[in-house]
């Protein structure tokens, strides 16, 4: 039995050790937010905040979790940070299919805690991991600032 | 409360218990169905089914957004259920071709229009009044005595009586639209960034266990053996089992392995050593078709369309372009890896499916456990991407295998490398082109012969030659000839099929010529379009006209300086109805690095754009990922693809991603989709602003940056 704290709450897991944290979040405490993409750290749908840090939940093995602090997209809106992504995403109309943008607001919110206003390089850096393949770059970028303080065109209007 | 009662049973009968769950909130609050598509509550909610499949387009918001409008609804009381897959109620239920626009862009007009017929007939009754004293506005009913009522007060009397003919029904005159063309965001989104399990791939039921399907790397080869011993010893797993293929579009041989979670399944695969008859991949192997394909060009292929004297315009054109170009294999890979979950009984089976064709999946299930296709329900769930891929239902008949044996519900969700093997991968192509200019720039002479991929001996599924790609260059000598390359590699669509290939090719041909003629690139086009402006064809060569001379307007073409190292690249393209032009604006580095610094995209896609955001959403991202497939291949060895995941799999990504400025032009047709048509012209756009940036002809994709240090740059 592994002992996890997730979204402030202890939740215990009956898996083995090596059980990836994102098969745990969904598959064992049914926190479905957390979205399997490629299972090898290379698009970033399973971002989650472990101790405040951005980390690919596929590649993280639950043995190595104990007494961390873990929050989901489930939780994120509980943080400054998170709160004023989500409703960034939602006054620029960032999603296509959506599938990666819980992993894309997690990052960002990992970006915003250390760097309350980032610059467009600060953008791509923190972002590069993060896949969409619909492409709502633009928007995602745009709803970073915007949720930061920062003066954004309206995407919404040809 | 009797009336919900029995509309809700008659429902429920035809469509099997799933349906309860869609219809459960609407019962709850007593809602009325007017119609199969809008059920009004007491307090003036409104609930609209969508009927299409989601996959990211936007379907689900846009389809609803065409019913409020005519039923003059208040947007903020508009919820919004998806359809069962129904197709002898809701008619063609699928999401591909860029057709959701096109085809209903009328019917549901007149859905939400049936359902403002009946609340006004019902309040007519009320107060004996002739229907034609009423108007409606913003979810109210009112009479020219300026009595109002309420829609939620109606509802109840209008699901009571029947609807006019769809097409006696007067729509709206466009200037006294409210909703079409203002934007509305994604009706999902507020759970997306919530995280709430609306995804295909978040299913789950009771009992459910979770399965992977484990099948040859190479395509086509049969199972001959495999120990299941280790496999069924592995923490977790419930049961592993075989199945025997039936189908290369459906069930395949395979192992199943079950476990109480995805993961215990997965893990156990390194138990398995399946042995497959893989000899079968051998000859198949990408540096054996290229090979193929330049021994074809040299010789004649099927002459598919011909006119004038293509041989003698070629000997005698003062100059002539000869070209061969390489498109590679591509995966589709969208973000959610196909899974699909199934209960199978007695009585039927129960699909839950990120699908884009939920009833195509009802026959080959059907087919695939020997079961009336009938005892198939398929519910639409969120599809993380489509891209096309979406589009064959393989997972589904999978995952019904797996359940029927197994007894109990089962969620199959393939790994990414799964996903990669065994795509439906849009094809490669070459294409051998020769052209003739006269001693005045005038194209005389078109030559194309094609090389592109059959199964069992006809051209394979997204291999075809889309006509499109030739309808600006009507030129009076023309050939097209085509010779096919059997593969046991299966293909499928991709976003904007053939054109995704063909645009990149004869658009950046089409560049070559307009250099060689020792003209304009944009000038050369516009000539050739003014030359056929009155053609009666599928083509409107005015409507491209209006939206080339638009992006050249906003990208300041031919008045731009740029510095060294940056170009402008122009190209046009007809898909989906859709008229696109696009110019890039392009950097290459010393390095042969290079990057897309801003695309000006104009489309003509009707006279309305019904929600902007939408819309400009959509040619955002296909600008993109035309862009980003630009780097993409896959390629073959013995009959099974080399690449397994995003790490050999290069994307576009945040730091690369461009500037994208988006203008659409509107015109008198009726409008038509957006999820297609905006991709194909920016890869060869980019590839020729990277001529215009070298001097280097891109005729191979991928673009390898080694292939772009110029001669110069090198000896630097």
């Amino acid at each position: 039995m592994i002992t996890l704290t997730v979204n402030g709450k202890r939740r215990e897991v009956n898996a083995p050790e090596e059980m990836p944290l994102l098969w745990a979040l969904r598959d064992e405490l049914d926190l479905k937010g957390t979205k399997f993409g490629c299972g090898v750290a290379q698009c970033g749908a399973c971002t989650v905040h472990i101790d405040g840090e951005a980390t690919r939940a596929c590649v993280t093995p639950i043995g190595s979790l104990d007494g961390a602090k873990i929050t989901t997209i489930e939780g994120i809106g509980e943080t400054r940070e998170g709160q004023a992504l989500q409703a960034a995403w939602l006054e620029l109309d960032v999603m296509q299919c959506g599938y990666c943008q819980a992993g894309q607001i997690m990052t960002a919110a990992a970006l915003l805690a250390k760097t309350p206003k980032p610059d467009d390089t600060a953008i791509d850096d923190a972002m590069e991991g993060n896949l969409c393949r619909c492409a709502t770059y633009k928007r995602i970028r745009a709803a970073i600032k915007s949720a930061s303080g920062q003066p954004v065109d309206d995407l919404r209007s040809a | 409360m009797e009336t919900t009662r029995r509309l809700f049973l008659q429902a429920g009968a035809g469509i099997g218990g799933g349906l309860m769950l869609g219809f459960g909130f609407a019962r709850a609050e007593g809602a009325q169905a007017l119609t199969d598509y809008v059920s009004i509550a007491p307090d003036g909610r409104i609930t609209i089914m969508a009927k299409n499949p989601e996959i990211g387009q936007g379907a689900k918001t846009m389809l609803p957004i065409l019913i409020a409008e005519e039923l003059d609804a208040d947007w903020t009381k508009v919820r919004i259920a998806t359809a069962p897959s129904d197709e002898a109620r809701y008619g063609a239920q699928f999401a591909g071709g860029s057709m959701t626009t096109t085809m209903n862009w009328e019917p549901m007009r007149q859905v939400g229009a049936a359902a403002r017929w009946l609340l006004i007939e019902a309040a007519a009754r009320k107060l004996s009044a002739s229907h034609d004293a009423f108007t409606t506005a913003k979810g109210q009913v009112v009479h020219e005595s300026g009595k109002t009522f309420a829609y939620g007060e109606l509802a109840a009397d209008a699901a009571k009586l029947t609807p006019p003919a769809a097409d006696s029904l007067k729509l709206k005159d466009p200037k006294d639209f409210k909703l079409i063309g203002q934007s509305q965001n994604g009706y999902d989104s507020p759970k997306i960034v919530r995280g709430e399990p609306i995804f295909g791939i978040d299913m789950t039921l009771p009992g459910m266990v979770y399965a992977v399907y484990v099948k040859s790397p190479v395509y086509g080869a049969r199972l001959q053996a495999c120990d299941l011993t280790a496999a069924k010893a592995m923490p977790g797993v419930t049961d592993v089992f075989i199945l025997k293929g039936t189908d290369w579009h459906g069930l395949q041989d395979g192992i199943a392995i079950l476990a109480k979670s995805w993961w215990y399944a997965q893990n156990a695969r390194t138990a398995l050593e399946p042995v497959w008859d893989d000899a079968v991949g051998a000859p198949h192997d990408s540096a054996v078709y290229l090979e193929k394909a330049k021994a074809l060009v040299k010789g004649t292929g099927e002459v598919k369309q011909q006119s004038g004297d293509i041989d003698a315009a070629l000997k005698s054109a003062a100059k002539m372009v000869d070209a061969f170009y390489d498109v590679p294999f591509l995966a589709h890979v969208p973000m959610e890896p196909q899974n699909c979950t199934a209960r199978v009984t007695a009585s039927g089976v129960e699909i839950w499916a990120p699908t884009q064709v939920p009833n195509d999946g009802k026959a080959l299930v059907g087919k695939t456990l020997g079961v009336p296709p009938e005892t198939v329900n398929v519910h639409m769930r969120r599809a993380g991407g489509g891209f096309g891929r979406r589009l064959e239902n393989d997972y589904m008949a999978e995952v019904a295998a797996i359940a029927q044996k197994a007894g109990k519900p089962v969620k199959l969700v393939w790994s990414r490398e799964d996903d990669v093997a065994h795509d439906f991968f849009r094809p490669g192509c070459y294409h051998n082109l020769r052209a003739g200019v006269d001693a005045a720039g005038k194209l005389t002479a078109y030559a194309c012969h094609s090389v592109t991929f059959s199964r069992d001996g006809q051209v394979a599924q997204g291999a075809g030659i889309d006509g499109n790609a030739f309808a600006p260059l009507v030129t009076p000598n023309f050939r097209l000839e085509q010779s096919l390359i059997e593969t046991t590699i299966p293909t499928g669509y991709l976003r904007a099929p053939s054109s995704n290939a063909l645009a990149f090719v004869h658009e950046s041909f089409w560049d070559e010529i307009a250099h060689a003629a020792g003209q304009d690139p944009v000038a050369f086009r516009l000539a050739q379009l003014d030359a056929h402006l009155n053609d009666k064809a599928n083509y409107n060569p005015a409507r491209m006209r209006a939206v080339l001379q638009t992006v050249a307007k906003r990208s300041n073409w031919g008045k731009t300086k740029l510095p060294k190292g940056e170009g402008l690249g122009v190209a046009t393209y007809f898909s989906h109805r859709g008229y696109f032009a696009e110019v890039a604006q392009v950097r290459v580095a010393d390095d042969g690095q290079w990057r897309v610094l801003k695309v000006w995209a104009v489309g003509d896609v009707g006279s309305h754009i019904i929600n902007p955001t939408g819309a400009l959403n959509q040619v955002e991202g296909s600008v993109m990922d035309g862009i980003g497939s630009m780097e993409a291949e896959i390629t073959f060895e013995k009959g099974r693809a080399v690449q397994s995941n995003f790490h050999e799999i290069p994307m576009m990504r945040m730091p690369k991603a461009p500037q994208v400025d988006v203008h659409f032009v509107t015109s008198d047709f009726p409008p038509t989709g957006l999820g297609e048509p905006a991709l194909p012209p920016v890869i060869p756009a980019v590839a020729n602003a990277i001529f215009a940036a070298t001097g280097i002809r891109i005729r191979k994709l991928p673009i390898l940056p080694e292939t772009l240090i110029t001669k110069q740059m090198a000896s630097a």
